[in-house]
């Protein structure tokens, strides 16, 4: 991911890759080979490109669009249409729309399109210069989404220009941060460059927030499982007690086969009810497994518990606390 | 003799004119219609020839501009009777001058249709490895057809009616027909020229028109020029 101010260079080091701008020192290297020993038009065709704009070809139906490379490619017309249809519904395209022209298209389906058209051939590698960044942000964020999905499952090499350092954050697995001129601040994984900044510029370019950043990177199932003042609903009251005191807690939680019933206050505890009866006052603050940290936090600052319940596919998964939250920043850097 | 006579022996149309000369007429249209298309087609192959060069070096716009808009600025008669010395009365003295009309319509569109594909679409050619020549011909070509196509209807009905000028070295289809009208103060055959080319610009204006439709089918549905 490539990430910096304008005038920084990061879509010109994009454009060197597969050299729309020819470099004049250095080597760019894929699979062992240098770009620049190899014939341009073929080294391009296996370099999936997405740009801002799209650049979809206005003339040339949906289908033809993404079939422009496998078409220079010589691919027969059977591989070409079923890959076409493979693609669609990779990016997420209803095939009625294969026959229309890129005009009568959101801005949205064009970038999936775009992607779709990027993918074609299947390159190893793909350039995406601000791809999202021509979208309205409802839908930059699905694109994003749809985006990590998708790359979980093709697993290409992405290189990836922004200048929005919450994009970056969200998908990047390493940020080059340059600056005017060219120069690399930073490269490394997002959460040492939120959690250690090499300068200044970094700093300021991260945002303050930067600890409030880092919790977006993690997610509930990263900290370490906590069981929280709950007790199984057919427990006694000293269990109940006891669970309260350990965690110095007001309130306990109670369970019945693994599902998460409800909290109750201490001061409604009485020796001789049994837990079942006692009134469960408070529903539960519910978070799932893959809940950013971020979120987390947000569920349990609006939580009268000042504890959120991990809902895992129904099941009590644990309970997290702001403590937690903040003791994970404190935990060793993700690289 | 009497002008209200005169009146009575000539009007606008003598029906049987067309009987009597049908051979004559049809020869004039379809040499009016030959001038046309050879003049045109010629103007349009040095036009692709000028505006190709426009397009590489941007500074021969203006001369190039220059050029088309001073042949265009000759009046027809002259430029007709310039060539007669060189060509005689051929064809050849006829088709020149048209074609160097057609010029200055047919270059500003070709470069104009060129300059409308936008830098990303080329930009997105290039990026997927596609060669100049493919991106010319499977990109830029098609994408400035509309524009070509404006500027061919232009050429075209101007053309048509510029070849009747032509009359005045012996060739011109049509015009012949307006020419010996005129001579002879005889209004049909006048009147029959004149409306035959109206009616042959109008025909070929509707053809391309189909045509251009026909190559553009996505400039149909989005926002298209034609």
């Amino acid at each position: 991911m490539l990430i910096g101010p304008s005038g920084c260079g990061k879509t010109t080091t994009l454009r060197m890759i597969n050299r729309l701008i020819e470099p004049t020192s250095g080597r760019i290297v894929i699979n062992g080979e240098d770009v620049t020993q190899r014939p341009v038009a073929e080294l391009r065709r296996e370099i999936g490109y997405v740009i801002q704009q799209v650049g979809l070809f206005p003339h040339q139906t949906i289908a033809n669009n993404i079939a422009t490379v496998p078409k220079m490619l010589g691919w027969d017309k059977q591989r070409i249409s079923d890959r076409i249809g493979e693609l669609a519904s990779l990016v997420g395209l209803e095939s009625a729309m294969l026959d229309r022209y890129p005009d009568e298209l959101s801005g949205g389906q064009q970038q999936r399109v775009g992607v779709a058209r990027a993918l074609a051939a299947d390159p190893p590698v793909l350039l995406m210069d601000e791809p999202f960044g021509a979208v309205d942000p409802i839908v930059r964020t699905r694109l994003q989404d749809e985006l990590l999905e998708l790359q979980a499952r093709v697993g290409k090499t992405i290189v990836l220009v922004t200048h929005d350092i919450d994009e970056a954050l969200k998908i990047a697995d390493r940020i080059a941060l340059l600056n005017v001129g060219g120069i690399l601040e930073q490269y490394s994984s997002a959460d040492e460059l939120l959690a250690q900044p090499a300068n200044e510029f970094v700093e300021e370019f991260v945002g303050e927030d930067r600890s409030v950043k880092r919790l977006q990177l993690r997610t509930v199932a990263d900290l370490p499982f906590q069981q929280g003042p709950v007790v199984p609903v057919t427990a006694g009251a000293q269990a109940a007690r006891d669970a309260m005191r350990d965690y110095s807690s007001e309130w306990f939680g109670v369970t019945s086969q693994g599902e998460f019933l409800g909290w109750v206050h201490g001061d409604d505890l009485e020796d001789d009810t049994p837990l079942e009866s006692a009134p469960r006052s408070v529903p539960a603050a519910q978070l799932e497994p893959e809940s950013t940290l971020r979120n987390a936090m947000q569920v349990i600052m609006t939580s009268h518990t000042s504890v959120a319940v991990v809902d895992d596919g129904g099941r009590f998964g644990g309970v997290v606390t702001l403590e937690q939250i903040r003791a994970s920043l404190e935990a060793e850097i993700a690289r | 003799m009497i002008p209200l006579l005169a009146q009575a022996a000539n009007p606008i149309v003598r029906w049987e004119y067309f009987i009597d000369e049908w051979d004559q007429i049809r020869r004039a249209l379809v040499e009016h219609l030959e001038l046309t298309v050879y003049a045109v087609a010629l103007g349009l192959i040095v036009s692709a020839g000028l505006a190709a060069i426009a397009l590489r070096y941007r500074w021969m716009v203006t001369p190039i501009n220059g050029f088309t808009a001073f042949l265009y600025t000759i009046p027809s008669v002259a430029l007709f009777g310039i060539l007669v010395p060189y060509f005689g009365l051929s064809r050849l003295s006829a088709v020149l001058p048209l074609a160097a009309y057609t010029l200055l319509i047919l270059v500003t569109n070709i470069v104009a249709g060129f300059n409308s594909v936008s830098p990303e679409v080329r930009e997105a050619a290039d990026g997927m490895g596609m060669t100049p020549a493919r991106r010319v011909f499977q990109v830029e070509l098609p994408l400035a057809m509309p524009y070509i196509i404006a500027g061919l209807r232009i050429a075209v009905v101007s053309t048509v009616g510029l070849v009747t000028v032509a009359a005045i070295i012996g060739q011109g289809g049509l015009g012949r027909l307006i020419l010996d009208g005129l001579r002879r103060t005889f209004w049909t055959p006048m009147t029959i020229g004149s409306s035959l080319s109206i009616l042959l610009a109008l025909a070929l204006d509707g053809l391309i028109l189909l045509g251009g439709r026909w190559l553009t089918p996505w400039a149909q549905r989005g926002r298209g020029v034609l």
